[in-house]
């Protein structure tokens, strides 16, 4: 056991930490545009200095980097408070993607604008009647004159009117059992038939966005690992690039952290012994969240695969998170409900923690049939 | 970064895990608790292996490792449930060990890590260690004041009224002493060391419970299917995992801070005891909810585990206790810190 990191991992952190010294492009600036555009140029130079694409393999302009790297530079881009990447979806689940399941004619079209932040990626999966059963959606796929016709709802779709491509899953056999009849499609989002509509939500402001789409056109060579295998190719990438969140999520979370501590003081509440257990149990959660999660990394580099600590920390991010900023609420008190704070703001988008990504509800049921092997509900 | 047992760590965890399963099955822990004894034979089988000195220094007759290795041993032991005097003399070694002065090692250290002379200690508050595990059977016992200092006191020397408490398969004492010398140094950093062994200990205790609940919720069957099935049941089972593994991977921790980064140890031991207290509980009342109405009987297992989970959570240092001192070292000071 040894929980220190290696000479070459050392060098890694201290390479990124005084690179992102000198180079954190500093406070995101407000409005939708100018933040998007703010977080494109800082993909720009993070892609120049080899850190977009950190996981995919150096022949596709990737970094290679092994698991424990990624997630230092998860801790690292969190503690530093940089900015995320313009294109996250096609970092992380795009790119990976055509890497694992595309063609080499989509790996020479795709990849490279992906890492530069000049395509932008969205993602068309939950749709309004399929959330955490997904293999129900009803978006259809038609085959007509060698080209793919689409119609069809999609929700939760981050980023959809900043994006070219949109990974599409939609039904293309009716009459197959659900998780079959599904295709991965690369969808352009420019096109008149499909209309992109913000959907606000209980913070007031809108991240995500409704697609509606009425015969879009795909053209076949944007199908990815074949018709009738998308359930496969989706499956594969939301179990993919997770490894690195974990790690990342606790550095997040150890800084909201230090600053509940600074209000529990400013507030002249760090005495109090309730206030005491719970910021204090909050410090211990969010270290098991870390200690899980490194964990998880080395059961995945011995073993090829994640133990059961591995299926953890976005559960318990969740739960974290939520009970973080529901104390910040309760230290401020009747001040919390005004909406001049980032713990405002805060508290209400921790609602959705415990839904987006995987519902607590459904990774409880992963984990107890898949980890503790008990019988399937269904 | 590597945050799993060595090869050689992993085959101590082998031939422990073994051997209590071959000497501690269901029946033999259920013959002991019920007599309110030890098992002597198994004792002296585990100290001729030299498991309670695997930590304590070669020149004191110990093996000369580490606390990650007493850690994987404590484990395995309350996985068990074996009734031993285990811990009790594990706790006393370690805080000779590192608090004790150089006579009191040369002492006590050799018949703690032989197992032929042991020791345990106890937390003194109100001029009284209310809860001692093995005080009655002990050659020796640590009286711990607060972090700054302790005596050391012969048993013979020390008034120890045996209790009878609700965890059978360990037995309890009162102790109080007036006597006895006084502890070379402050045990704080040896009672960090201490927590981390304890909350080893649950982690075995919840690992096993969650091992019952499940096989339970697999096979027993209600309303024409496997109870394990509902998600009331399979959420439950969901949540011990999940407490059971942050249990273990903050344990984990603290002993490779008592190893490697002591710097650390407070801050993570009590992290690790805190969360191993809790966790202990939680997950053993969980597994017998699940367990449902035979859960309740003297009849199954499960209440020994329940009893030893709260005993462990009790001892050394509530979960509380320990959360308030997590408090203090991460920017709520207050008064100079103090091993719970």
């Amino acid at each position: 056991m040894d929980l220190t990191l290696s000479p070459s991992e050392q060098e890694f952190r201290d390479e990124l930490r005084s690179w992102l010294d000198e180079n954190h492009p500093g406070e995101e600036p407000k409005g939708d545009n100018e933040a998007f555009e703010f977080r494109r140029g800082w993909q720009k130079k993070l892609h120049g200095q080899g850190y977009a694409g950190l996981s995919w393999p150096k022949e596709y302009g990737g970094r290679g980097a092994t698991l424990i790297e990624q997630a230092i530079f998860g801790e690292e881009m969190s503690r530093a408070k940089a900015p995320s990447a313009a294109n996250v979806l096609g970092l992380v689940m795009g790119g990976p993607v055509v890497i694992a399941h595309g063609s080499e004619e989509q790996k020479k079209r795709y990849l490279e604008p992906i890492l530069s932040a000049d395509e932008i990626w969205c993602q068309g999966f939950s749709e309004p009647d399929s959330g955490s059963d997904l293999a129900s959606l009803k978006t259809r796929a038609v085959k007509s004159n060698g080209e793919w016709v689409v119609t069809g709802q999609k929700v939760w779709t981050t980023y959809a009117h900043e994006a070219k491509w949109c990974m599409l899953v939609a039904r293309t056999d009716q009459d197959a059992p659900k998780h079959q009849g599904l295709t991965y499609f690369l969808m352009d989002m420019d096109q008149d038939a499909v209309q992109v509509r913000p959907l606000r939500q209980i913070t007031g402001e809108a991240e995500f966005n409704e697609l509606f789409i009425e015969e879009a056109r795909i053209p076949d060579e944007n199908v990815v690992g074949g018709v009738g295998n998308g359930w496969a190719v989706a499956i594969t990438t939301l179990m993919h690039e997770r490894a690195g969140l974990g790690a990342a999520s606790a550095a997040g979370v150890k800084i909201a952290l230090g600053q509940l501590v600074e209000l529990a003081r400013e507030r002249g509440v760090a005495d109090d012994p309730v206030i005491r257990q719970r910021i204090a149990q909050l410090e211990i959660e969010a270290e098991a969240l870390r200690l899980n999660a490194w964990r998880g990394l080395t059961q995945i580099m011995k073993n090829g695969v994640p133990g059961p600590e591995g299926s953890l920390p976005k559960l318990q991010w969740a739960a974290v998170n939520q009970s973080l900023t529901e104390l910040a609420m309760d230290i401020r008190g009747e001040e919390g409900l005004v909406k001049d704070s980032e713990w405002t703001y805060r508290f209400l988008r921790a609602r959705a923690n415990t839904i987006e990504g995987g519902t607590t509800e459904i990774l409880r049921n992963i984990v107890a049939e898949r980890v503790l092997g008990l019988p399937k509900l269904r | 970064m590597n945050f799993d047992f060595s090869d050689d760590q992993q085959a101590i965890k082998r031939t422990a895990k073994d051997l209590l399963a071959a000497r501690f099955n269901a029946e033999r822990v259920r013959e002991l608790a019920e007599g309110e004894r030890y098992d002597d034979e198994a004792w002296k089988e585990i100290c001729e292996l030299g498991w309670p000195g695997i930590f304590i220094g070669e020149e004191h007759g110990g093996q000369g490792l580490g606390a990650v290795e007493l850690i994987i041993l404590l484990e395995e032991l309350g996985y068990s449930l074996a009734p031993l005097p285990f811990l009790s003399n594990a706790a006393a070694g370690l805080v000779l060990q590192h608090a004790g002065s150089d006579e009191q090692r040369e002492r006590w250290l050799p018949g703690i890590a032989s197992g032929e002379a042991r020791g345990t200690v106890g937390v003194v508050k109100n001029g009284e260690a209310a809860l001692v595990p093995d005080a009655d059977s002990a050659d020796v016992i640590v009286l711990v004041e607060d972090g700054e200092s302790g005596s050391v006191v012969e048993a013979s020397g020390a008034e120890v009224d045996a209790l009878e408490t609700i965890d059978a398969t360990r037995r309890y004492a009162r102790v109080r002493s007036s006597g006895g010398e006084p502890l070379g140094g402050a045990p704080r950093e040896a009672m960090d060391r201490v927590a981390t062994a304890v909350a080893a200990e649950l982690v075995g205790v919840a690992q096993r419970t969650m091992e019952m609940a499940v096989d339970y919720a697999r096979e027993r069957q209600q309303f024409g299917r496997a109870i394990g099935s509902y998600q009331a049941v399979s959420h439950q089972c969901a949540q011990m995992l999940l407490e059971t593994e942050g249990a273990r991977s903050t344990a984990y921790w603290a002993a490779w801070c008592a190893d490697s980064e002591p710097e650390t140890l407070p801050r993570a031991a009590s992290m690790a005891k805190a969360y191993a207290s809790d966790a202990g509980w939680s997950v053993t009342a969980a597994a017998l909810q699940v367990h449902g109405g035979i859960g309740f009987t003297w009849e199954h297992d499960l209440h020994f585990f329940l009893k030893r989970a709260k005993a462990d959570g009790q001892l050394y240092g509530t979960a509380r206790d320990h959360r308030e001192r997590v408090a203090s070292l991460s920017g709520l000071e207050r008064e100079p810190v103090a091993a719970p």
